[in-house]
């Protein structure tokens, strides 16, 4: 028979990386999937300073390596894959993977996470990589000396507006409501910094251009007015939706497709658990990932010991 | 994999006659790094039936603009100097979608 594992964590960002770590703590076997990059979207978050102790490295990249290496040292497995389905009707649950892998394992803890919403809004598909941008640290070097947009107002809109003018010559935010969602040090930060000009109670339209960006159209919510606004860029930080798509119908979730899980992170199904940006949570940051993480870890332990050993 | 610049690519990916695959890339975009590894892969796998190139945008950034590249990462395939297929985008950008993109244009 092939190996059983303690634990399979799907994903690799924080929560993953911080549920693998306290797993091979505990002498689980644990075994990361991660189908992309690690780190998830913190490893494309240029400033991180709200992460405890990461002062003097703030940088996502960095810190997300950190947190890998960490759990390496003490065993924790990693396999870049897909997860394409599950038979979890037994007590040995089976992970299937896109290359055709049976990974069998006593626990599971989704950890997926979430990725960038898509507006939808014309021109936004066409224009891809072509100036409309979901991720500031890789693509600002484009910028260098060009104007760009920015739609959004939670913590990453006006944190990737703030690292964009370190690139670009002027950043405009633009931003549905009156005021910004995100914390008040950084808002602070943003309208202090001569580079930035911020447009209230503002939703773009349409994203034009021949081949690439020229130009966005805007709508003022309140007067219905249209603005045609030449920019060279347009990065979009308009929310986050969870990649949940996969356990659909396996698990509980919400609507959107936020992942139920109790404070013990434990999902519908006994010996699946959630931790992280892909559970119904009212913080989705670093810090309360890698929080989540332990906990999973550490009730899929106390699964196994109570309903596996005896 | 041919690493490009501005003075060779004309001449590997434009003058070139047969399908030529050119992954563009930099220096601060994690999620290219990341598939880096696989793209290497993929290039050994299908070396022999289409031209397997890179270009760090971040030392050549012009060149990627003159391309219409300004977002990470992109993945072009070009026949006889022309664009054919592209795909951009870290969530759209895999080893499966990069291989699909390699085998639809061999």
């Amino acid at each position: 028979m092939s190996k059983v594992y303690d634990v399979v964590i799907i994903g690799g960002g924080p929560a993953g990386l911080s549920a693998g770590l306290y797993a091979s703590r505990s002498r689980m076997s644990a075994l990361i999937i991660e189908k992309a990059k690690w780190g998830g979207q913190a490893g494309t978050t240029e400033e991180l300073e709200n992460y405890p102790g990461s002062i003097e490295m703030p940088t996502g990249p960095k810190l997300m390596e950190r947190m890998k290496s960490q759990a390496e040292a003490f065993g924790t497995e990693f396999v870049k894959d897909e997860v394409t389905g599950f038979d979890i009707s037994d007590k040995i649950k089976k992970i299937i993977s896109g290359s055709g892998k049976e990974i069998s394992t006593r626990t599971i803890i989704i950890a997926t996470g979430a990725q960038p919403v898509i507006l939808g809004i014309p021109g936004e598909m066409e224009l891809r990589g072509k100036g409309v941008s979901y991720c500031a640290t890789c693509d600002a070097d484009f910028f260098a000396e060009l104007e760009v947009v920015v739609v959004g107002g939670g913590d990453a809109a006006v944190e990737e507006a703030i690292y964009l003018t370190k690139f670009a010559e002027k950043v405009t935010i633009v931003h549905r409501r009156d005021e910004f969602r995100a914390a008040k040090s950084i808002v602070e930060k943003a309208i202090n910094n001569d580079k930035i000009d911020i447009m209230w109670d503002t939703v773009p339209e349409e994203i034009y251009g021949d081949g690439i960006v020229e130009g966005i159209k805007l709508r003022n919510v309140k007067t219905n007015e249209i603005t045609d606004f030449r920019t060279d860029g347009v990065f979009m930080f308009v929310g986050t939706k969870p990649i949940s798509e996969f356990v659909k119908g396996i698990v509980e979730m919400d609507p959107k497709g936020y992942i139920k899980a109790d404070e013990e992170m434990r999902t519908s199904v006994e010996g699946i658990f959630a931790a992280g940006d892909v559970r119904i949570k009212s913080l989705r940051q670093v810090v309360t990932a890698a929080a989540d993480g332990a906990i999973a870890a550490v009730n899929a332990e106390k699964y196994i010991e109570k309903n596996l050993e005896h | 994999m041919i690493e490009l610049n501005k003075d060779n690519f004309d001449e590997e990916v434009l003058q070139a006659t047969g399908p030529v695959l050119v992954d563009f890339w930099g220096e601060k975009c994690e999620p290219c790094k990341a598939l880096m590894p696989d793209v290497h892969a993929l290039a050994e796998k299908y070396g022999d039936k289409m031209k397997m190139c890179k270009l760090n945008t971040t030392q050549n950034r012009r060149l990627a603009i003159g391309q219409k590249v300004l977002g990470l990462p992109t993945f072009i395939v070009y026949k006889n100097g022309e664009k054919v297929k592209e795909i951009s985008g870290a969530e759209n950008c895999t080893m499966e979608t990069v291989e699909n993109l390699i085998k639809e244009n061999i």
